[in-house]
């Protein structure tokens, strides 16, 4: 018989060490759901983890992994604030879509007018469309008490539906062809969100994301806010007896983590993916939801945990190409991390001890 | 002589880091009712919940009528004759009574007989009951019936009875002990947990008592002086506080009128209640749980906000501000809940330092804290009121509940408060943590503090107010010079019955 | 424009079957939360139930074992929620996210080779006489039997909920773990059990719209029904016969808001499309002051520690 038996305080130890043993465990498991598919599974394994980063073609993909990680951390310090006070914004998705469009449609309709101000306008638009995006969740749960992840959820679909019409109607390329899809910003000198520095994939998003890395560390070590946020996700009633505003704080979090995903739309908007288009999301921000668990919902654990989802993006496309592994094979596997994540978190708080039954 | 109905030899529990039970052996005979004295923390419970199948003994046995005893789950015990009402009750806020009932039986009745066995029991036992009735409606009294009534439905031989007085009004006691002799009478047996003396020696036929899990002496309570008994109990002589009240202070606290809806569904709101509070004075509120404190509490916080003129602080309007507000101008609180409300469980005390500390302490600048001071702090009430822990570092949940309740306290005494509101301030304390504690609380007020003390136990309140009132189904009953207060009045203030109805 | 082409018959009819997915799946989450527990996993469960089912039928050609490997399917899916939140004491709300995503990836693999095929069709209720009755034989009388099943279990649930020993114990867990507990109930079984059945009924659901609703297979083609199930069981304020009501009620939004695209209205086609999910926040933000039907333990970990 196994019992779990409650420790007296979380360990410190576990807390690190969980998300190794999730990510070894997960190479284990991944590597049998491969080899399931007719995979080696240990030439699959070195294909996601080890070519990307010291293959003959790592010179193209390093860069990849600041440009698919950027948008994931960002969008997971943004979630990580909210699920650390047990706000659960998991319409990034959604988010990020509509900081996208408000973005683009601001640079767009500023073309072909050159100015150094536009590519400023377009974030400031993107941030704040995110945040007025995730504020509806937000305002409707102060008001009618509505469950966050609902709506947060549901406002995903509406936006992939307003993306669609967006890029069919009012942002498409009047020169397109009649092809859906706006014009490409990487044509557009002024709202092209560029590589900072040539060949190492570091763009403004990029940037932002590591700042936000940086903002949440300090937030939540050495200020109020981030004592108050931690606060409320431990024990919200000893949160409400210290005077910390229940309907501020959700405010901020709904809204800080709107923004950010809303800035990483925009920035891929506006750099790697170039244009609006049907198909211009590609689920990150439901993967930043693995990615913030993953990081322990602490800034440095999500600058990790980011790079290594980004790792099995860019992985998963060269076995896909190479391997013929399927795409939806590493969609799988990054569920599975989330999985073994969760199952291997009981050690922080509790012991297992092997009891042999009827000793007693 | 037969043999006795339940035999238990020498029974051992331990838990991390705390032996709860160490060889703990006695009997209980048919038709006897036998007390369980200890005090809180002296491991009575978990030798009723060894008995009851709920937790297994590491080692020991039992017996019952002889046979070997060893219930693996409470149906097993149930089946064999053991029901138990417990101490925090164990209903369904949002089932009927007939529904609680039944989820208490083996082999229920359907549910339209059952509704009239309720009916016919509960009235024989005079315990009426409306078997219709949702359970998150009921006082705590009825509560209780409810769980005595699913004993009594299934004919046990023994029935436990786990602290059953301290919901109770003093007349809802003496109803109660009817009853139980009522049972007794007719041959049940009853194992009666207690630390309240008086109330075994005016029921109990024998009593056991425990001492830091270890079985310190049997008695025969009725033979036995109350002095006698309390000394096996605590171990030692307690020390009993001193007061010296002062009673033309000014008013610091004033409440006017307040009303306020709970924020919990089956809370109490508050009706209409009206008081103040004079410098160095100590205001003791008495009451049933459930009756309004946990939301009074709130409502001085600040937690709960009012209309600004129903709490004023020295003449301030203050009702619409929250706690952070409240304690800038030395209003200081300590709520009932230690775990998750009073403190973060899983927050080191360093953290939980700072959590009521911010304000008064100046342990925040800009918006950035100041971990030094509030480890400085956390420090000084570890220090101050000796809370035993290994460091400040340590998550609160690691403390033992009388560690943590000084910590609790501590750091709102340290805090020099102007007003101070606690809620059950030794609950779940040994008794010289508690004489600690209601020590400091006697100083703060010599130091001119307005205290007022919520408490459930009346000894506590009696020894340490200057003025008593109580709380019933969310109003306060007129406030009265706690000297000279007998049992029978202070039993009808918290029945909600006022001097004058009492008197006609 | 041509609103005459909505033939109001066949919108009733076609209303009961679009509504069936949801019903489903939101009375098998009536039943999780009622236990307690919060599984938020609904949407990964239906999809995981749709591609199972879609793929046994292809294979047997059976539609009935379609439908048995789609319960199967979900309630495995479910199973490693149970094993999560109630073995390793895992977060609610991320476990059963983690549950979505998985089994939105894992769906997407299985389903690779069923793209593009054409499932066995599920043969439909004929009974003679009421099937030819006008009107009301083509609303009630021809359906095929999981819809009937779907209602069936509908007034099942609310029968054992409310008169059974098994609806009392799982409603007392889920409004009182420790006191279920302390009464020597298992909470741990009780909740795994429910668990078990709400993932059946979703995989149920989701093999409804891959192969009666719809009929094929697509990746992502449950497209939030599982979310909106989860709201339908807020709507109905944990009560059976409203998930009923709430379920046709939202059947009908969604034909006719179809029978409107056909019909050819002057409404851009996507604000249509968005309809249901904009039409669901709605709900949620009528009925969510009402909170009082809501289980008291929900979402909370047990923990017998003593």
């Amino acid at each position: 018989m196994i019992r779990l038996e409650k420790r007296a305080e979380p360990s410190q130890l576990w807390s690190l060490l969980t998300p190794v043993v999730a990510v070894i465990t997960t190479m284990i498991a991944g590597g049998l759901l491969f080899a399931a598919l007719g995979k080696n599974p240990f030439v699959a394994i070195r294909t996601i983890f080890y070519d990307p980063l010291f293959g003959e073609f790592a010179f193209y993909y390093r860069p990849q992994l600041l440009v698919k990680g950027g948008p994931l951390i960002l969008i997971a310090i943004g979630l990580s604030l909210g699920f650390r006070a047990g706000i659960w914004n998991i319409g990034a998705e959604g988010q990020y879509i509509i900081g996208a469009l408000c973005g683009a449609g601001a640079g767009l309709a500023l073309y072909p007018m050159e100015s150094v101000l536009i590519f400023p306008l377009m974030i400031l638009c993107g941030l704040l469309g995110g945040m007025l995006w995730a504020m509806i969740p937000a305002i409707l749960k102060l008001k009618f008490g509505t469950n966050e992840i609902l709506v947060s959820l549901m406002l995903v679909y509406v936006a992939e539906q307003l993306l669609a019409s967006m890029s069919l109607g009012l942002l498409k390329n009047p020169e397109g062809f009649g092809f859906p899809g706006s014009r490409n910003l990487q044509d557009y000198p002024s709202a092209h969100n560029a590589e900072l520095i040539a060949g190492t994939g570091m763009h403004w998003g990029v940037l932002t994301a590591f700042i936000a890395v940086i903002f949440a560390y300090v937030l939540l070590k050495k200020h109020m806010l981030g004592f108050n946020i931690r606060l409320t996700g431990e024990a919200p009633r000893a949160a409400r007896f210290g005077g910390v505003n229940p309907n501020r704080l959700i405010l901020f979090c709904m809204g800080a983590s709107g923004a950010l995903a809303g800035l990483a739309g925009l920035f891929e908007v506006a750099g790697p993916a170039g244009q609006v288009s049907i198909d211009f999301n590609v689920g990150y921000g439901f993967t930043a939801i693995i990615v913030a668990f993953l990081g322990r919902l602490h800034p440095v654990g999500i600058l990790l945990a980011g790079l290594l989802m980004a790792l099995t993006y860019i992985g998963g496309d060269i076995a896909q190409s190479s391997l013929s592994l399927p795409s939806a094979a590493i969609q799988v596997f990054q569920g599975m991390l989330l999985f073994f994540l969760l199952a291997f978190d009981v050690l922080t708080n509790f012991r297992i001890r092997l009891a042999v039954k009827g000793a007693a | 002589m037969s043999a006795p109905l339940l035999s238990i030899q020498a029974l051992t529990k331990a838990y991390p880091g705390v032996v709860a039970n160490d060889s703990v052996s006695f009997d209980i005979e048919q038709g006897q009712v036998h007390a369980l004295l200890g005090e809180n923390g002296a491991g009575k419970s978990t030798v009723v919940k060894m008995i009851y199948g709920l937790v297994k003994p590491d080692s020991g046995s039992m017996t019952w009528q002889g046979a070997p005893f060893a219930p693996t789950d409470p149906n097993a015990a149930r089946s064999a004759g053991v029901g138990m009402v417990f101490q925090h009750f164990s209903l369904f806020d949002a089932l009927n009574v007939a529904e609680n009932v039944a989820l208490g039986m083996e082999n229920p009745p359907p549910m339209r007989d059952l509704a009239a066995r309720i009916k016919e029991v509960s009235e024989n036992y005079g315990l009426p009951l409306d078997p219709a009735r949702t359970v998150g409606d009921l006082s705590a009294g009825e509560r209780q019936r409810v769980e005595i009534i699913r004993c009594l439905l299934q004919d046990p031989k023994l029935l436990i009875m786990d602290e059953p007085t301290s919901v109770l009004t003093p007349q809802e006691v003496q109803i109660l002990f009817k009853t139980l002799r009522q049972l007794k009478a007719e041959g049940t047996s009853i194992l009666y947990i207690s630390h309240k003396l008086e109330e075994i020696r005016s029921l109990c036929d024998h009593a056991s008592i425990l001492r830091l899990g270890k079985n310190v002496g049997e008695c025969i309570p009725a033979q036995t002086s109350a002095r006698n008994m309390a000394e096996l109990m605590v171990g030692d002589t307690l020390q009993t506080p001193t007061r010296t009240a002062n009673l033309d202070g000014e008013v610091l606290l004033n409440v006017r009128n307040l009303s306020a809806k709970s924020a919990s569904a089956f809370g109490t709101s508050l009706k209409d209640i009206s008081f103040s509070v004079k410098s160095g004075e100590i205001l003791g509120l008495g009451g049933v749980a459930g009756n309004g404190q946990d939301e009074l509490l709130a409502a001085l916080s600040g937690e709960l906000r009012t209309s600004p003129d129903t709490v004023q602080i020295k003449g301030n309007p203050v009702g619409h501000l929250g706690p952070k507000n409240r304690r800038g101008i030395g209003t200081l609180a300590a709520p009932e809940e230690r775990l998750g409300h009073a403190a973060a469980p899983n927050m080191s005390l360093i953290e939980n330092a700072l959590l009521t500390g911010e304000v008064r302490q100046n342990l925040s600048k800009k918006g950035f804290v100041n971990w030094k001071g509030a480890q400085d702090f956390a420090q000084d009430i570890i220090k101050a009121f000796d809370v035993r822990t290994p460091g400040p570092d340590r998550a609160a949940r690691a403390l033992s509940g009388g560690n943590l309740q000084k910590f609790v306290i501590g750091r709102e005494v340290l805090q020099e408060p102007d007003v101070l509101v606690v809620n059950q301030p030794t609950w779940g304390v040994d008794a010289a943590a508690a004489a600690a504690i209601r020590q400091s609380l006697l100083d703060l007020a010599a130091k001119g503090t307005a205290l007022v003390v919520i408490s459930q136990d009346l000894d506590e309140l009696m020894e340490i107010s200057d003025r008593f009132g109580a709380l019933n189904e969310g109003r306060l009953s007129e406030i009265r010079p706690a000297a000279g207060l007998t049992i029978e009045e202070i039993g009808l203030m918290m029945g909600g019955v006022s001097a004058q109805e009492a008197a006609e | 424009m041509d609103l005459s082409a909505i033939n109001p018959v066949l919108l009733v009819a076609s209303l009961m079957v679009a509504a069936t997915p949801l019903l489903l799946a939101a009375i098998g989450e009536l039943v999780v939360e009622k236990a307690g527990v919060l599984n938020l996993g609904v949407e990964g469960m239906m999809i995981i139930g749709a591609i199972c089912g879609f793929a046994i039928a292809v294979e047997t050609t059976s539609p009935a074992l379609g439908i048995l490997a789609a319960m199967l399917g979900g309630a495995v899916l479910s199973l490693l929620f149970a094993f999560l939140t109630q073995v390793a004491l895992a977060n609610q709300v991320a476990s059963g996210l983690a549950l979505t995503l998985f089994g939105l990836g894992l769906s997407a693999l299985l389903g690779q080779s069923y793209v593009g095929i054409k499932p066995p069709a599920m043969a439909k209720l004929n009974i003679p006489v009421l099937s030819d009755l006008p009107i009301v034989g083509p609303i009630l009388f021809s359906h095929d039997p999981v819809l009937y099943i779907g209602l069936a279990i509908i007034a099942a649930t609310w029968a054992v909920l409310k008169f059974t020993r098994a609806g009392l114990i799982l409603r007392a867990v889920g409004e009182n773990h420790e006191a279920a507990h302390a009464l020597g109930y298992n909470v741990v079984r009780v909740r795994i059990l429910a668990i078990l059945f709400g993932g059946a009924c979703a995989g149920l659901g989701g093999a409804y719209i891959s192969l009666i609703r719809v009929p094929q297979w697509t990746e992502g083609m449950t497209a939030g029904v599982g979310w909106i199930a989860l709201a339908l069981v807020v709507f109905a304020s944990w009560k059976p016969w409203r998930v009923l009501l709430g379920a046709y009620l939202f059947g009908g939004l969604t034909v006719l808001q179809l029978n409107l695209q056909a019909a050819g209205i002057p409404i851009p086609v996507e604000y249509l499309a968005m309809s249901p999910y904009l039409i669901t926040i709605l709900v949620l933000v009528i009925m969510s002051a009402d909170k009082s039907g809501a289980p008291a333990s929900l979402g909370r970990i047990f923990h017998a520690s003593q």
